[in-house]
């Protein structure tokens, strides 16, 4: 089971658009998704990453543009042509059936002999380890073998690419952890192609080779999460991604420093002149003990212990500012303490919400 | 909300607002073994000659095992036709879009809230036109076709209530539109189909003007023209006979009710969940 059982599609969606009447749920969107890579569509709800799935399962027809798997168009394929497995967030196992009649059906429906069907079936439970819990129905097991089951029944089929929406997101946060590396396994194993639609960005950033966030049913950065975390295309992208989010201030930059209410700092000489937004991550800010070294100087207003670090709230003069730091230094709650910003971890963005380049 | 300790005296109002209806069945159990009774008290001999029309025919009426027949063919056929097409009407309404589609969901209510009796002599040409006059056929694609809306109605619920992601996922399993029908659907809307069925069974089978309108000759006759049959006529009216054919004549009715009550429940609380 070690070497990949079912050859990856490799997807290219070619200003693929959908719109629902007058609402326009996904701009013209081009993206390639590789072999046997996981990609996950980010965003909060509404932001068209379930529209673009239906849209690649098929479910949904497309108003413009082109779907392709392996070069070869399938737009007007039917969904269960286009060989691929689904998984969806309430699981939609069939209640009324047993768990191997759930696993069974699709290949009851592509009329797999008998013999071949029980093995096929009781190889993808034993894969997904819930192969005692066959003969039950979906309401008799719980939420995680629920899931498994659902997972089983996607990939019994052996399909070329695996569609996952939000398939995580009704577990408990414990079996979550435990489900997000079992799939991110099974997936590299069997080298499928897969897509990861969520909103949770630390399950992107944990389970995905690459991220796609969408706001607003547009694409705004398709990146692997390194990069995307890093070097965020845009204001939304970098308060999205990352936990606790990044800061930002809005402000103005001139003669090489940025000012904002009650906050000043030496940027770059390359940044243009203008208003814009300071963006630095909570855990690029360390504590120092003189005012004159500091980016900022505030109050602290919580303290919450995370273990190995801290998380400050510090209150400014229009909203607040985040810092995660595994010193602090003493500094108790009530206290003013004194913010030092790493200046080569500061980012810029546009009034429009665009990262300017260093 | 009422306190416990008022319960008592609404079950005392609740039993005296009753206690007329059931003087009725009592009246009708007395009379139908008794050849004379006053008011509530027996005044004759006790007696089954009330229930001879089980093994002879009365007067020139023909035997009540035909009318029996008669009335489990339509009442039967009406709700087996009505959950059928009903179903199959109401996935279309729920699931699928079509031109026109609100349209017809309000003519359905429109047609729900229409007297059917108004209808009754477009539907007379209707079938002397298809040559479905004085059949048993005849009476009951009236009857489905006045009793479909309600079920469509009903049954929109339940079928509304299945979730999106379970047919999507039957469709890329590779299950066509009308195999995730009869496959998922239909299984996980079976209480609302029991329900749909029972209850339109029991008004089918209490149905009075439709065979009475449509249906002539004694061989067809369902229950209530035979009841119709002994009042009114050039006799007098035998009470006893009458008190015991009407006893017989709810039986079926108790019995489908009886067993089919926990069904007719969930239609009034509306959607199922597997």
């Amino acid at each position: 089971m070690t070497e990949p059982v079912h050859k990856g599609v490799s997807v290219s969606l070619q200003g693929l658009a959908k719109n629902f009447g007058q609402v326009e749920a996904l701009k013209p969107l081009d993206l390639d998704i590789r072999s046997g890579e996981l990609v996950a569509f980010l965003g909060p709800s509404g932001c068209g990453k379930t529209t673009t799935l239906l849209l690649i399962a098929g479910i949904y027809k497309a108003s413009a543009g082109g779907i392709r798997f392996d070069g070869a168009p399938v737009n007007d394929l039917h969904p269960s042509k286009r060989d691929i497995g689904m998984v969806f967030q309430s699981y939609a196992l069939y209640p009324h059936l047993s768990l191997f009649e759930n696993i069974a059906f699709p290949l009851r429906l592509r009329r797999v002999p008998r013999d071949q069907l029980k093995a096929r079936v009781s190889k993808a439970a034993e894969q997904l380890q819930i192969g005692e819990v066959l003969h039950r129905r979906p309401g008799q097991v719980s939420g995680g073998q629920q899931q498994r089951a659902a997972l089983a029944r996607a990939l019994v089929k052996e399909p070329r690419m695996l569609l996952l929406d939000e398939p995580l997101s009704n577990l408990d946060a414990q079996v979550r952890l435990q489900a997000r590396s079992e799939i991110r396994r099974l997936q590299q194993e069997l080298g499928i192609t897969s897509i990861l639609v969520t909103h949770d960005q630390a399950e992107a950033l944990a389970m995905a080779d690459r991220i796609a966030v969408f706001r607003a049913g547009e694409l705004l950065q398709f990146a692997p999460p390194e990069d995307l975390y890093r070097s965020p295309a845009d204001a939304f992208v970098a308060q999205f991604v990352g936990n606790p989010p990044m800061n930002l201030f809005h402000g103005s930059v001139s003669g090489g420093v940025f000012r904002a209410d009650g906050l000043e700092t030496a940027v770059p000489a390359s940044w243009p002149e203008g208003p814009g937004s300071l963006g630095i991550r909570p855990e690029d800010i360390r504590i120092v003990p003189s005012a004159h070294e500091a980016t900022v100087s505030t109050m602290l207003q919580v303290m919450e212990p995370l273990g190995r670090d801290y998380l400050l709230n510090c209150a400014m003069e229009e909203g607040f500012v985040q810092a995660l730091t595994a010193d602090r230094a003493d500094a108790s709650v009530g206290d003013t303490i004194h913010l030092r910003f790493a200046p080569d971890k500061l980012q810029l963005f546009a009034e429009d919400g665009r990262r300017i380049e260093p | 909300m009422l306190k416990p300790r008022s319960w008592p005296l609404w079950l005392i109002f609740l039993i005296v607002v009753t206690v007329p209806i059931l003087i009725g069945y009592v009246w009708l159990l007395l009379s139908s073994f008794n050849d004379r009774v006053h008011g509530l008290t027996p005044a004759g001999d006790w007696g089954l000659s009330n229930w001879r029309f089980l093994w002879e025919n009365v007067g020139r009426r023909p035997s009540i095992w035909t009318v029996m027949l008669n009335t489990l063919l339509f009442a039967g056929g009406v709700s087996v036709t009505v959950v059928i097409v009903s179903a199959m009407a109401a996935y279309a309404v729920s699931r699928l879009s079509f031109p026109g589609r609100s349209w017809f969901l309000g003519l359905i209510l429109v047609l729900h809230a229409f007297p059917a009796v108004s209808l009754l002599i477009a539907s007379y040409y209707v079938l002397v036109v298809l040559g479905l006059f004085d059949s048993l056929l005849g009476v009951i694609l009236v009857m489905t076709s006045f009793m479909m809306p309600l079920g469509i109605w009903l049954l929109k619920g339940f079928f509304d209530s299945l979730s999106w992601e379970m047919e999507m996922a039957a469709l890329v399993d590779g299950a066509s539109r009308w195999r995730i029908f009869w496959r998922i659907a239909m299984p996980l809307v079976s209480p609302g189909l029991f329900a749909v069925g029972i209850f339109t069974f029991l008004v089918a089978w209490g149905e009075f003007i439709l065979p009475y309108t449509f249906i002539v000759s004694g061989r067809t006759w369902t229950f209530s023209i035979y009841l119709n049959s002994m009042i009114g006529d050039f006799e007098m009216a035998d009470y006893g006979l009458l008190g015991a054919v009407g006893l017989f004549y709810m039986l079926p009715a108790v019995a489908v009710f009886f067993f089919g009550q926990r069904y007719l429940l969930t239609m009034y609380s509306g959607g199922s969940k597997g």
